[in-house]
């Protein structure tokens, strides 16, 4: 499935995650799923959460800057293994994955992952097996 | 010691009547020659008989470095241009550098200033003249070495860089005189501690320092570690490049070779004539110069004239060390930059240019430049590599139009401080 990620620049110095999760947690925003990227001077937030628009325009009021992506979200089991045969999918068909992180809690024998991949719509029919994903975008999906 | 002792020791009457003279001449060459001066001159209701002593003076226009610009590069030549033997510029705002020509006759003027600096510092036919400032575009390097030549002293034209080869050569050619940035002189009075060799070990007795602003503390600092007399030198290359004005043994203000150039100090925001004392910007004329003249060229360094007879003897005016400048033009080893030019570069990135700041430090005795840079949403993207990629470019694209590298960082948006709207552009943090 097709979600919205949230990216946020925070600059690397002691405080500034704070600052950004302090806003999430004044809106009641629960994080989903995140990863941070850094370098010696900056750090980006990728973040997933139920409300993806709501949040974006939270955090552009807050004077951060803010970019939804794309990317690819999909369950794969729990079990040693349960990666590799989907990113194997995808390497087969030629897609390259520029970053993977996995969600915050998922259910009992289930994991969730993030990828940003170069061919999004090809990565996700792959994935789904040619089938049109189910569902769509909603709530649902995050709990 | 003087170079040329009836002009140095020349009384005032007298230089006021060469002075008059060849501002005179310099009047009328330019009315002529140059349609720019012509029309400022037209402007301001003045004929070049008008300007009949050095008092006078006050009544033509101020030239600027936008005229410069607005002329690039060769409107201010006064000579047709086979007449011009060679071309110096300085790195410029908006991409274009400043042009400065120079005639045969000119740059044996130069020399002649050099000569003088030179002798001042102590320079004879016996010494080594290590010239450390850079060659090329720069008038540093080549302006040194032609006065040094003209004494006849044995010069050693080793450029700018390479600091352990600068200090080989100092020890195995016996340089007695070192000619380089104050802040350099230090980095390699630094250097050779770091190597285990002693001032004593080498033949090192004075340094003639300049292009960039500098205090007493660290001359103090350079004189102790280097075990040398360090002379402050004054010059910009739309005068003349060095020797406009150099110190004596006596380190007590910079004697100003105002037989070839008449200083004036100004009240920069009105313009108006200051007295001998009273600290102002400093306003030059050239009034021997044949390939681009200057009238009352504002230099934006801001000193103070003292015509009190100085101890060496020599009689010509003393401009104190420069206090500062009255734009916002730093000086980062050596290289003149504005903040506009970092302006004009992060234009190039998009539509608008995000905010930014300077921060120009001074580490191991070499000053760094940082340029912060607000993340703006057009540039943002939720992948490191492509923000990376951006801040090399952005360092590369500076690289290039400042003529001195600079690290980037980039901050996150409204980061950088604010006052009444506007970023603080600068933050010098240099003790000088």
């Amino acid at each position: 499935m097709i979600i919205k990620q949230i990216s946020v620049f925070i600059e690397n110095r002691p405080g500034t995650l704070a600052e950004v999760l302090g806003i999430f947690s004044a809106h009641g925003i629960n994080i989903r799923a995140l990863s941070v990227a850094d370098t010696a001077d900056f750090g980006i937030l990728r973040l997933v959460v139920n409300e993806p628009d709501k949040v974006e325009r939270i955090l552009k009021d807050a004077s951060l800057a803010v970019k939804t992506t794309p990317v690819l979200a999909m369950k794969i089991s729990d079990q040693p293994g349960g990666l590799l045969k989907e990113v194997q999918k995808l390497t087969d068909a030629g897609i390259n994955i520029e970053y993977v992180y996995a969600f915050a809690a998922a259910a009992a024998d289930e994991a969730r992952v993030v990828l940003k991949v170069d061919d999004l719509a090809k990565a996700e029919k792959v994935v789904n097996g040619e089938k049109v994903a189910d569902g769509g975008e909603g709530p649902n999906f995050y709990w | 010691m003087y170079w040329n002792q009836p002009i140095e020791t020349m009384n005032r009457t007298e230089l006021t009547a060469v002075q008059t003279n060849r501002l005179r001449d310099t009047v009328e060459r330019v009315y002529r020659q140059v349609p720019f001066y012509r029309s400022r001159m037209q402007a301001a209701g003045l004929l070049p008989e008008d300007v009949t002593s050095v008092e006078a003076i006050a009544r033509l226009p101020f030239t600027t470095k936008q005229d410069m610009r607005d002329n690039y590069p060769y409107g201010l030549f006064a000579v047709p241009l086979a007449e011009i033997v060679r071309i110096h510029a300085s790195s410029g705002t908006t991409g274009k550098p400043t042009v400065v020509g120079y005639t045969k006759r000119d740059l044996g003027i130069w020399a002649e200033v050099m000569a003088r600096t030179l002798t001042a510092a102590g320079a004879s036919r016996q010494s080594f003249i290590q010239v450390a400032y850079g060659y090329g575009l720069f008038t540093g390097g080549l302006g040194v070495h032609y006065g040094a030549e003209l004494i006849g002293a044995s010069v050693i034209p080793v450029s700018s860089g390479n600091t352990t080869r600068q200090i080989m050569l100092m020890k195995d050619f016996g340089t007695t005189l070192l000619a380089c940035t104050p802040s350099y002189a230090l980095y390699i009075a630094e250097t050779l501690r770091e190597m285990g060799i002693e001032p004593k070990d080498l033949a090192l007795k004075a340094g003639v320092f300049g292009a960039e602003p500098w205090s007493e503390r660290m001359r103090k600092e350079i004189e102790g570690r280097l075990s040398i007399k360090a002379i402050d030198i004054y010059g910009l290359s739309e005068i003349i490049g060095p020797g406009v004005a150099s110190e004596c043994e006596c380190q007590d203000g910079l004697h100003i070779n105002e037989d070839h150039f008449f200083p004036e100090i100004i009240n920069p925001q009105t313009g108006e004539t200051l007295p001998d004392g009273e600290k102002g910007e400093l306003v030059l004329t050239t009034i021997t110069k044949e390939g681009m003249p200057m009238i009352r060229y504002r230099t934006r360094d801001l000193t103070v004239l003292s015509r009190k007879q100085c101890a060496c003897g020599r009689t010509l005016v003393r401009m104190g060390k420069v206090l500062g400048r009255s734009d916002d033009m730093l000086i980062i080893r050596g290289v003149n930059v504005f903040p506009s030019q970092v302006e004009t570069v992060l234009l190039g990135l998009g539509e608008t240019s995000p905010h930014y700041q300077l921060i120009v430090d001074r580490e191991d005795n070499l000053d760094t430049l940082t340029v912060l840079v607000e993340v703006t949403e057009a540039m943002f993207s939720d992948e490191v590599r492509r923000l990376e990629t951006l801040e090399h470019k952005i360092a590369a694209t500076l690289n290039s139009v400042l003529g001195v590298s600079a690290k980037v960082r980039l901050v996150g948006p409204k980061s950088i401080e604010r006052s009444e709207g506007k970023a603080k552009r600068v933050i010098d943090n240099r003790k000088l």
